[in-house]
């Protein structure tokens, strides 16, 4: 018992830093690692500029267009950011409608279910059509369609799962619907709801920048990488993609720290 | 059948049958459960004694006959709060800390801050948990979150405990100790308590009571009053009267199981 208790006292903030530091080497020299080899690689073997250019080189690049590539990322980064608010918004709420009227459940999911076998993107030159294909409206669309089922279908797992003893325990406090929501499901729902938006904040920037390769603004990071690359300026390409590797862990890493927050409690936060 | 006794449960001729596989689970149960009384449910599988207990609770509702509860319909009693129920399971809720866990019914019977958090504490009192307020449940081992499970239930003090298998996923020592605490805890509120288990041992030694049942359809087989005086400790398990009354349960559940499974009769050794 007195275990439970050292450990709640949690270790020092240097000792933190350090065990943290320690977790991350490994990583990093794996990375380390590739970078040199690639770079190596394409110096051993003469690799052609144009298959693949020298990490050295996207790096100059990524730092000498900083000031075209950064505007376009955060262009198609709003994109992505509106899809993903959009559909993980309407996820939500179809979730808790068809959670709560069973008879909309039995209609609709199978529908959602079909439909999550759709390849969405392949509707991306439609929604081009259906809004301006230069406005962002089309990949803002894009991007929301594909956030919105798996929100939707995590998030009405998550309302289903209340165990049927918690509910029980609820009826026996007679507490309402309303209550055994606010109470018992929502909370229940939320790892499942932050699983599902994990998953959304990596769609939306595919959604996003995918939608562009099939037109859009000219300042917009999937348009330069597309037209980029069409004209043999691949370490541009390269680099436009690393802006958008990083735009997409930075949206990937800001639910993780909600979830941190919103569900402190669960016994998985602490272990990871 | 007087109304000058007072009875706290009161089933008369009741009947549940589940349409699905058309299964009579309770046929013609009459029960009298008075104030103080601490009555064990006990039968094999399929007797019916868990529905017994959430048709005292209105968990279940009985195909027929009726149920009181504190002289009240038992729709009335759930509503108004007059029981508390622990499952096998310790069914605590893991975004609440253990405090708060057992301030649930309390907040959700509308009691303002300072009486919830008086009456919190001293619920952890009473289950010897007072360093743990502030932990997770999944902190916590299965016989702390059962003791936990069991505040929770009393915190209200109602009228009625309603146990369904609360030891049953426990190890035998942990067990017994809970089963002291159990009555040391019932000794000091004076609730009624109805004990669901399938542990002759424990049955006898918790109860003033044992309510023997039989399966297909469920029934009520026959009582054994136990006469062991309280307060009971580790030494009665070990009294000459403690094993004449097992084996009083034991032989009505015998003589009512002699259509039984194998494997059910076997669990009942």
């Amino acid at each position: 018992m007195s275990g439970i208790v050292i450990s709640e006292r949690g270790p020092t903030v240097g000792g933190r830093a350090v065990r943290q530091a320690g977790e991350w080497l490994p990583a990093l020299v794996v990375a380390a690692v590739v970078i040199g080899t690639w770079e190596g690689a394409i110096v051993a073997f003469h690799i052609q500029q144009f298959l693949l250019p020298k990490p050295s080189d996207i790096a100059s690049t990524f730092w000498t267009q900083r000031h075209e590539l950064w505007p376009a990322g955060w262009y198609t980064f709003k994109e992505a950011l509106g899809g993903f608010a959009i559909g993980s918004l309407a996820g939500v709420a179809a979730a808790t409608l068809v959670g709560r009227f069973k008879g909309l459940g039995t209609a609709l999911m199978p529908i959602f279910i079909a439909a999550n076998a759709v390849p969405i993107i392949a509707f991306a030159p439609i929604f081009g059509a259906w809004f301006n294909p230069i406005s962002p409206h089309s990949k803002m669309a894009v991007a929301a369609v594909l956030c919105f089922l798996p929100v939707m279908v995590n998030t009405l797992r998550g309302l289903q799962s209340a165990s049927p003893r918690q509910l029980e325990l609820m009826r026996s406090y007679a507490a309402s619907e309303l209550e055994i929501w606010r109470r018992v499901r929502v909370p229940t729902a939320l790892p499942f709801l932050f699983t599902a938006l994990k998953v959304a904040s990596v769609l939306a920037m595919i959604g996003a920048i995918v939608g562009e390769y099939f037109g859009g603004a000219l300042n917009a990071l999937g348009v330069i990488i597309n037209s980029e690359a069409n004209v043999f300026h691949f370490t541009t390409a390269w680099a436009g993609i690393l802006v958008a590797c990083l735009l997409g862990i930075a949206l990937y890493s800001s639910v993780v720290l909600v979830e941190r927050v919103a569900i402190r409690w669960a016994p998985q936060a602490r272990d990871s | 059948m007087s109304d000058a006794a007072p009875t706290v449960v009161r089933i008369e001729r009741v009947t549940k049958t589940f349409p699905q596989g058309n299964v009579t689970a309770l046929q013609d149960i009459d029960l009298e459960l008075a104030p103080k009384e601490f009555a064990s449910l006990i039968g094999p599988s399929g007797c019916g004694k868990s529905t017994l207990l959430r048709v005292i609770g209105d968990l279940i509702e009985p195909t027929s006959g009726t149920v009181t509860v504190n002289g009240k319909p038992a729709r009335q009693a759930r509503n108004d709060g007059d029981y508390g129920i622990v499952f096998q399971d310790a069914v605590l809720f893991d975004w609440r800390t253990v405090a708060k866990n057992i301030a649930l019914p309390l907040e959700m019977l509308g009691w303002g801050r300072a009486k919830r958090k008086a009456r919190v504490e001293a619920m952890l009192e009473l289950v010897e948990l007072g360093s743990f307020a502030e932990h997770h449940p999944w902190q916590l081992s299965g016989g702390m979150q059962q003791r936990v499970a069991i505040a929770r239930a009393l915190a209200f003090e109602p009228a009625l405990l309603l146990m369904d298998e609360p030891f049953g996923a426990l190890d035998e020592m942990t067990r017994e100790r809970l089963n002291l605490e159990l009555l040391s805890i019932w000794a000091q509120t004076g609730s009624t308590v109805v004990f669901v288990t399938h542990s002759i041992s424990e049955a006898v030694f918790l109860s003033s009571r044992v309510v023997v049942m039989s399966p297909r359809p469920g029934r009520i087989a026959g009582f054994v009053d136990v006469d062991l005086p309280y307060p009971r400790s580790v030494e009665t398990r070990e009294e000459p009267r403690f094993f004449e009354l097992v084996t009083e349960v034991r032989e009505l559940l015998r003589k009512r199981g002699e259509h039984l499974l194998p494997e059910e009769a076997a669990a009942l050794e």
